[in-house]
Order: structure tokens, then sequence, then C-alpha cells
């Protein structure tokens, strides 16, 4: 699964052509979640592809259960990506959001790290959207958590949303500082800053 | 090993030598050369003459392997230069399904055109049949807004990163009478504009004040494209015996593929600093992307190639 997982690596980063930059930041193994903006199906593996192999090894996507449950991608999203299957608020039965975050919180346990993109669905590209409060719900359960922002530019171009066949671009993805949670920071301030702190690497 | 000629052996011995001389150079200003402010210039230096040893690799293996090895190089680097090219534009989400006839119709499609010999069609795919299609197809799409301006900008990509490149390969089309395999004449096509480029940039480095064009490139000086192009020049026309020219015919195509290089050069930093970037990309370590390398050969391939097909082909 090893030898799969780099390749699977390898093969984004050359389609994505990635240009990974860690502005203010560096890699760090400690337990961290890395959150993104999303425009295109391929933004989880390259984000997870780009970083380093002994980090990538540790870091489980958050992903939608409806999209991944199926047939191969699920067996690819369950063995090689280890993916944290949640289940989204438009499914039917509609389903209790605590459980997701307790299902988060278990699949970290003390040092595996996740992706997670916040918006809940994939832009256009132009604008990131406001957060869901999962980002918010999982700090209060793990206040001391790292949340390093990533930005990822041109996806959208390469596979943009209703396409399914891929154009190759230069892709960008930016690394920010690590944020946590304050300590009486309501919901609303903290998706805000955490969306900020993201949106100002676009154009760093 | 049947694509082994004697010439094309001898010629890439001194790139070997020259090579292991730039290595040498690079080593000796490494630990010679302690000044903070040189440090980036050395250190680039290093980088650059590491990639060439790379470049130089994967260029012999190629040419040894025959000329699919060529066009399936040349092929890929067409790709990796149009997607450098179209990250710079402002393309819409319209323009998503023309950009996949670009990349994965049009760009394999002349090269087989190549492979398969058939000169008529490979001069004309990209300027009448892709010129005609890229904005019909955008047409299609719907999407009107700056129409004109997104359909030029992917045909002049085509045009360049396609056409103009595909030309190095297609020599290997050219049949000259009592000359053997052309690959020798791609391989001194090659050598004479990346020589050039080479000896512009040591050239500028040793002696450059003068800058010829300060708003384009800061780095182009008077000094260097004399001296470059004069050095370049003098080295093509030594090198005649691995061309069907005399050596005065070959001093004088050098001096031709060395002056549309600086042109491509010149050009293709334009279009950088309009779109507000100092490199193409960063596949190639300490030179850019692969259009920041092949900017000279896109502008001389062309013209040499019908020099040659003009003058020496039956």
């Amino acid at each position: 699964m090893n030898l799969l997982a780099g390749l699977i690596a390898g093969a984004a980063r050359l389609i994505s052509g990635v240009n990974v930059r860690w502005i203010d930041s560096e890699p760090d193994p400690r337990q961290t979640v890395y959150f993104a903006n999303h425009t295109s199906h391929l933004d989880f593996v390259v984000l997870w592809s780009s970083l380093p192999a002994a980090i990538r090894a540790r870091a489980r996507p958050v992903a939608a259960q409806d999209y991944w449950e199926r047939g191969l991608r699920w067996a690819v999203a369950v063995n090689v990506f280890h993916a944290v299957l949640v289940a989204r608020r438009q499914a039917q039965p509609a389903p209790d959001p605590r459980e997701a975050i307790d299902h988060m919180v278990e699949a970290m346990g003390s040092d595996n790290s996740l992706i997670l993109f916040p918006e809940g669905t994939r832009g256009t590209g132009e604008e990131v959207a406001a957060f869901k409060s999962g980002l918010y719900y999982l700090c209060q359960r793990k206040p001391e958590l790292r949340l390093v922002p990533g930005y990822l530019s041109n996806l959208n171009r390469i596979l943009p949303k209703g396409e399914f066949l891929p154009v190759p671009f230069i892709s960008r993805l930016t690394f920010g500082p690590p944020i946590t949670l304050k300590a009486d920071e309501s919901k609303a301030e903290f998706l805000e800053r955490a969306r900020e702190t993201l949106c100002r690497l676009r154009n760093l | 090993m049947k694509n082994l000629d004697p010439q094309l052996v001898w010629a890439f011995a001194g790139v070997l030598g020259l090579l292991a001389v730039s290595s040498l150079i690079g080593l000796v200003l490494k630990t010679a050369i302690k000044k903070p402010e040189a440090q980036a210039t050395i250190s680039n230096l290093n980088a650059r003459i590491g990639a060439w040893w790379i470049m130089s690799a994967i260029f012999a293996l190629t040419l040894v392997i025959g000329p699919v090895g060529s066009l399936v190089l040349f092929g890929l680097m067409s790709l990796l230069a149009l997607r450098e090219y179209v990250t710079l534009l402002p393309t819409r989400r319209a323009d998503h399904r023309t950009l996949f006839w670009a990349f994965f119709i049009f760009t394999p499609l002349q090269y087989c055109l190549i492979g398969i010999q058939w000169y008529g069609m490979f001069a004309i795919l990209i300027p009448v049949y892709a010129f005609l299609f890229v904005p019909t197809r955008m047409a299609i799409a719907g999407d009107t807004g700056a129409f004109l301006e997104r359909a030029s900008t992917l045909q002049w990509g085509l045009m360049i990163c396609i056409y103009c490149l595909s030309y190095t390969p297609a020599l290997l089309m050219l049949k000259i009478p009592n000359y053997g395999r052309p690959a020798k004449l791609m391989l001194y096509l090659v050598l004479v504009d990346q020589l050039s480029d080479v000896l512009q940039y040591v050239w500028g480095k040793l002696l450059g004040r003068h800058k010829i064009a300060p708003v384009i490139s800061p780095n182009k000086t008077w000094e260097g494209f004399v001296g470059g192009i004069a050095t370049a020049t003098a080295i093509g026309a030594a090198l005649w015996w691995m061309t069907p020219f005399s050596p005065a015919v070959a001093a004088t195509v050098s001096l031709t593929i060395t002056c549309m290089g600086f042109a491509g050069g010149l050009t293709m930093s334009a279009i950088k600093r309009d779109r507000g970037v100092k490199d193409y990309g960063t596949l190639i370590k300490g030179h850019g992307g692969i259009l920041d390398r092949m900017d000279s050969m896109c502008f001389a391939a062309p013209v040499f190639f019908h020099i040659v097909r003009y003058f020496y082909v039956r």
C-alpha cells in the first residue's frame, strides 16, 4: 500500500504541476488539521501528495460518505488514504452533526492529522465560501489543536466542477502559519478568522 | 546502435567535455569566491550546469532511440510548454473543452504527422485547422466575454508551443542528398541555439554593462549579445563538418539561428513582464520552466528548417 500511495502521490504532483510553498511556516509532524479551499475533485489528493511522505502517511482526509462510498473509490479511500467518511447534512436521514465530530476525534487518535475542506462543497474558485461549523466543534473538543491553512490555486482550472476530463495547468499550494482556537472566541468569530487566514494566502 | 553516426558521437563527446569543464569551473568558483553578494549567482550557475547534465543526457538518450524518441521528447516538451503558457492566460470556465483539444488532440496529431512524414499537413495543421477550430469551439461554448482575447492568445500559444517547437524534430523528415541521417542536423541546431543562450549569459555576466532592453529583460546586455552571438556563430561555423553546409554557409546559418534565438528570448520575456512573472515555471532547476529554456528554439527552429528545406532538399 505504501508503494501505491507513493505512485498516486507522484502522479498527482505530475498532473497538477503543483508548486508548493510554505510561507512563515514549515512541515511539522505534530498532529495538525490542514484546511483548504475546495474547487475541484483533485483538491484532496494534491494537498495530500504535497505533504512530506512521513507526514502524508498520517494525514487522513475527511470526505463525504455519499461520494466515496462506492466500489473502487471506496477501496482507494479506505485502504490508501485512510479516509474518514462523514455523512453530509443533505444526506437522508439527516445525520447527527455530533456523530461526525466524534468520528473525526476518534480517527485522529493521538498522532493522526486530518485534511479538511471546511466550505463543505466545491466552489467556482472565485470566492471562498463561509465555513461550516465542524472545524469549530472539532477545536472545542481538542483545544490545543494546530490548524494549518493551505490555499489551492488553479485546480478548478484543471478539473472544474462538472467536467470529467482534466486539462493541464500549473497549480499552486500555499501553506501558512498555524492557528488555534482562542479561549474566548465565539463560533462565528473563529470561523471567520480561519477563513480570512486562508484567503490571505491567495495573493502571497 | 545503428543510430550512432560517428559524427554524432564526436559532437556529443564535445558536449561531454564542455559540461565537465563547466562543472569544474563551477566548483572552483564555489570554493574560491566567498563574497556573499556573489553567492546567489554562483549557486544559480551550478544549478544551471547540473540541469544541463540532465538535459543533455535525456537528449542523447532520445537521439540514440531514434526518431520516435525525439518525437516523444519534443511532444512532451510541447505539452509542458503549453501548460506553462496557458497558466498565464485569463482563461475562463467555458474554454475547458477547447483547451482539452489543444493539449490532447492537436499536440499529438502534430507530432504524429512528423512521424508519418506528411509534410504538407504538418505545415498547415496549426496555422489553418487549429486556427479555425479554436474560435469555433469557443463560440459553441457560448461565453462571449473577452472572446477575441481568449481565442487569439490561445492561437498564439498553439503556434509557439506546438507548431514552432515541433520544427526541431521535423528536421528528421528532411531527405538531404549525400548527407545521411538528419539527426545530426537536429543536434547542430540545438547545439548552436543553446550555446548561443549560454554564451550570451556568460559574456553578459563577465562584461555586461549596457542594457539592450532594460524594461523587458534586465539581464540582456549589448556585451552579452555581441559576444554570445559572435562566439556561437564561430562554433557553428567550426562544426560545419556535421552539416550539409560549407564553412561559410554554416557561419551564415549559425548567425541566423542565434539572431532568431535572441528574438525568441526577447519576445517570450516581454510576455512574462506583461503577466508579471519572472519565469514560466520551475521544472528545470536554475533555468525556470520549459518555455524559459526553449524560448529561443521556438523562433530559431522554423527558420532553420525552411532554410535547409529550400536550399538543400532535392
